[in-house]
């Protein structure tokens, strides 16, 4: 199936008449901002879910609605409605412009032409999913649950998910800007129960990229099933983290987080202008060892955190922020950008039409190094190698951050030995930037996330080789 | 405006056909937020949305659709496609819709006009009142991250084919301030709540002295050498680790070998001091409601007594399949959710003594001010407990140094036996449990 070339004029007539957004403008302007913001989006999603042994549901919905912004001086407005129709837009837009009131300046008529340089994110997309069958998301789950059964009878429980998206969006603003974008995402996730004498572990992997249902021709759900089980069942045997002080070596595409965490919420702008920030301050400064640049790209097409524009209607861009260890750049949305005079990366982001956007990350990442990956471990006396990571969290104001490790083992004299319980490993980003003392040539993209912010979770990716930090501090219970 | 709700439950439900289970969820929800900084307002949004969820359960098979909006098009379209959708589950003797049981919701009054006519300015007055109180709490405070107002009037409504038809309107608002203190290059941070049903149970002073406080107590915090230690939580992060631990006495987790008290009803699983209750009958509760989200009436249920297990929350589905009937604890996360049983109130019994007469009975300890990362450090089932904390270390029964990046670990098994007293310092936080005082004793400290 080949999905037809877009065409960008369709998409936004499809969503909401032309002259219904300039009139929505014109309302939004009228007590004198300087910048109203329409944001239109039709999400439809559908999902399903194995549990148990059982199909337990199939999901399906839609979410359509329009969020109208209205900036005057350092105030912002902000309205939404369900209800797309002339009156409805009319009253959000005015919603909105009296949340931010100034002085009245009576309507301004605008006009806004559909942006010819955006792109249209779903072009790639081969197999959309609303083409396939619900039987045969179905099948993929039920292969799943076998595949991770029939790794041992110690696999007491599996849960497997498929799910699908397809977010339609138009944004335009009084600049006369007008853009729209059409995004698919797909994902598959598999987490397993074992059990044994020393109680129950679990085991997780999941796939997830800006594509259709083409993602299976890449992602074999019984290979996904059978890892996530052996990873329960490697736990099993697992022993109590250690604690304390010690180099921690991180496999490939796991790493991600913990830049992520590290630095990339510090070089949001929004923290930055607030001085929440460790790194406010510091551009052209050395953050980091000689080994780190780190990237953050949402033009990398398929990823997780790929987009055509982002929520504000910009284009998305690849923006090196910390380049041979010296910070380059911060990330930023239109509003934190007009204040500094520049113009906005293409990090503007929202959850939905129901939020206002803010500065968020894409796919961050940093790539190949020069070391050999089993060096790094065979150089390594004493520490922990974390395979895989689970998710983590930051303090932006101190740099303070942690991350769990789902799937890590101990490194006794330069070998990977016996597998430890879950726990979390905790730093400080500043810190942790200058203990980065090997980077590997096997660079991998990490599993999709969903970063959140403000109550606020996106879709982001990341990546990087195997790597070393020096000294981390391991949340165990073990001395 | 909650009738006018059931009015559109009840209409999909008419809908349904013959052999035909149909409930409809439909909810309308008013939200206004304002964020304050450095004395301006830096946004304010106001938003009306709405939505419905319809299960359909035909030959035992269930399925479900949902719409963000409530035209006639879009409720027929949602019938039809959770139509659809059932035909692809797996048959199941005990899927079905809840039916009334008898119980009646208790009176509560958790709706007030108070809050549904509060003029705009009126609460953009109180975030501008709780940012500038916040500065003007300590010199040392620089900075502000975030200083809110949020409100919500909330109703919703469950009509089903089987009898059910409950409908419910709550209103709530809170204030929140996370504040920065800096002294030289350190920066620290600090926060301060308060939660009330209507706008005059505010108390904006408190919940800036409270986030001034934190903040600038935690400045020259260091990082700590690893030990063994009593802890106290604060009554927020106590509060989030009542959530963790509702989380795995669901009917849900027992019957699919999720839960680690699966097989330990009436036997010890914590300390005497631990009576937890999930009660959403508690008008107190910022998440009080009547009803549950299968539209059942909600009631106190007893988890652990004395330390005792005594009982899991059952939604309909669940108890059904555990020989149990349901506690009235079906939850959803919104009406693109189908209902799954949670924990909607969660409080621990509070003991008799204040926050600073525990520490003041602690030789070597730990009071956990903040933690980080409860959702990839703590594994609800193998009941691993590790999170980032920052707090101030005790000394013979006085508060001593600041200690930021350590980690505490334990696991949610030994937590809970190794609990040494509750506090009476019960209060009533912005999420779906009660914080208090909680000093847990044998915690591993990871440092330097």
């Amino acid at each position: 199936m080949q999905a037809p070339e877009p065409d960008r004029e369709l998409v936004a007539r499809e969503l909401v008449a032309r002259e219904l957004v300039e009139e929505a403008l014109a309302v939004a302007l009228r007590s004198g901002a300087e910048l109203a913001e329409i944001f239109v989006e039709d999400k439809r999603s559908s999902s399903a879910v194995l549990d148990d042994g059982r199909i337990e549901e199939l999901v399906s919905g839609r979410s359509r609605g329009a969020g109208i912004r209205v900036v005057a001086g350092d105030t912002t407005g902000f309205a939404h409605t369900a209800d797309l129709s002339r009156s409805g837009l009319a009253a959000a837009a005015a919603a909105a412009a009296a949340a931010a009131r100034r002085s009245s300046g009576g309507p301004r008529p605008v006009a806004v032409q559909p942006d010819v340089r955006t792109g249209i994110g779903s072009v790639a997309v081969r197999v959309p999913p609303e083409s396939v069958p619900k039987s045969t998301k179905v099948e993929l789950l039920t292969a799943a649950d076998a595949a991770a059964r029939s790794e041992g009878s110690a696999i007491t429980q599996v849960a497997a998910r498929y799910g699908d998206s397809r977010r339609r969006i138009l944004v335009a603003n009084s600049d006369g800007l007008l853009a729209t974008d059409d995004q698919v995402r797909t994902l598959f996730s598999v987490s397993c129960v074992a059990t044994g004498d020393t109680g129950l572990q679990t085991g997780r992997e999941s796939a997830g990229r800006t594509v259709g249902f083409e993602l299976f021709d890449t992602y074999d759900v019984t290979g996904m099933a059978r890892r996530a089980a052996h990873r329960a069942l490697t736990k099993l045997k697992a022993r109590p983290a250690p604690s304390g002080t010690m180099p921690v070596v991180v496999g490939p595409g796991g790493g991600g987080v913990l830049f992520h965490e590290a630095c990339g919420h510090g070089l949001e702008a929004d923290l930055v202008a607030k001085s929440a920030s460790v790194f406010a301050g510091r551009i052209g400064e050395k953050v980091a060892t000689g080994l780190v640049t780190l990237i953050d790209d949402g033009t990398m097409a398929g990823e997780w955190g790929h987009y055509a524009i982002d929520d504000e209607g910009r284009p998305a861009g690849r923006n090196v922020l910390i380049a041979d260890g010296v910070l380059t750049d911060y990330m930023w949305d239109r509003i934190r950008a007009g204040k500094q005079g520049r113009s906005s990366s293409g990090n503007g982001r929202r959850q939905s039409y129901q939020h206002l956007p803010m500065v968020r990350m894409t796919n961050t990442y940093i790539g190949a190094g020069a070391d050999d990956p089993d060096s790094i471990v065979a150089d390594t006396d004493r520490g922990v190698y974390v395979a895989q990571l689970g998710g983590g969290q930051v303090n932006t104001a101190t740099g303070d951050f942690v991350f769990g490790m789902t799937e890590a083992y101990l490194i006794e004299n330069g070998v990977i030995t016996e597998p430890i319980r879950e726990g979390n490993l905790i730093g400080n980003g500043p810190e942790v930037l200058t203990r980065i003392d090997a980077l590997g040539t096997d660079f991998a993209m990490g599993s999709p996330g969903t970063c959140g912010k403000d109550g606020q979770g996106v879709p982001v990716g990341d990546g990087t080789p195997t790597l070393r930090v020096t000294a981390l501090t391991v949340g165990g219970t073990a001395a | 405006m909650s009738e006018a709700l059931l009015d559109v439950a009840r209409r999909v439900v008419g809908w349904a056909g013959a052999n035909e289970e149909v409930e409809a969820f439909v909810v309308r929800a008013r939200e206004t937020e304002v964020r304050a900084y450095e004395g301006e307002v830096e946004s304010l949004t106001v938003a009306e949305s709405q939505g419905i969820g319809v299960r359909v359960v035909l030959d035992r098979r269930q399925g479900f659709a949902y719409a963000g909006t409530l035209d006639t098009d879009a409720l027929e379209a949602t019938l039809r496609e959770s139509r659809d959708n059932a035909r692809f589950a797996t048959a199941d003797e005990y899927a079905g819709l809840a039916s009334p049981d008898g119980v009646e919701p208790a009176p509560l009054d958790l709706y007030r006009p108070e809050l549904d006519e509060f003029p705009t300015d009126a609460k953009v007055a109180l975030a501008l009142e709780l940012e500038r109180a916040t500065r003007a709490a300590d010199p040392r405070i620089t900075g502000i991250e975030s200083a809110e107002y949020a409100d919500v009037v909330y109703s919703s409504a469950v009509a089903s084919t089987a009898g059910v038809a409950a409908a419910t309107s709550e209103t709530g608002c809170y204030l929140s301030s996370f504040s920065l203190a800096t002294d030289g290059d350190e920066t620290q941070t600090g926060y301060g709540y308060c939660v009330g049903r209507e706008p005059s149970q505010l108390d904006p002073a408190r919940a800036a002295v409270d986030s001034a406080e934190r903040a600038t107590r935690l400045l020259g915090a260091t990082k700590a050498p690893t030990a063994r230690l009593t802890v106290v939580l604060d009554p927020v992060v106590t509060a989030q680790l009542l959530a963790i631990v509702g989380s795995t006495l669901t009917g849900e987790a027992v019957l699919k070998g999720r839960s680690l008290f699966a097989d330990r009803m009436d036997e010890p699983v914590a300390a005497p001091a631990v009576t937890l209750i999930d009660d959403a009958t508690e008008p107190a509760a910022f998440t009080a409601s009547a009803i549950d989200d299968e539209g059942l009436a909600t009631r106190a249920v007893s988890l652990i007594s004395g330390g005792v297990l005594r009982a899991f929350l059952y939604d309909t589905y669940t108890a059904r399949r555990a020989g149990a009937v349901s506690t009235g604890s079906a939850v959803r996360a919104g009406h693109a959710s189908t209902p799954t049983v949670g924990a909607q109130a969660l409080a621990l019994r509070p003991g008799l003594r204040s926050q600073a007469d525990i520490v003041a009975g602690i030789d070597d300890g730990l009071l956990v001010q903040g933690v980080t990362g409860m959702h990839s450090g703590v594994n609800p089932v193998s009941g691993d407990f590790s999170t980032g904390a920052e707090g101030l270390r005790i000394r013979a029964g006085e508060l001593a140094e600041p200690i930021r990046e350590v980690t505490i670990a334990s696991t949610l098994q030994r937590l809970l036996l190794d609990v040494i007293e509750v506090g009476a310092d019960l209060e009533w936080l912005p999420m779906s449990a009660a914080g208090v005082s909680l000093a847990i004793g044998d915690v591993t400290m990871s440092g330097i």
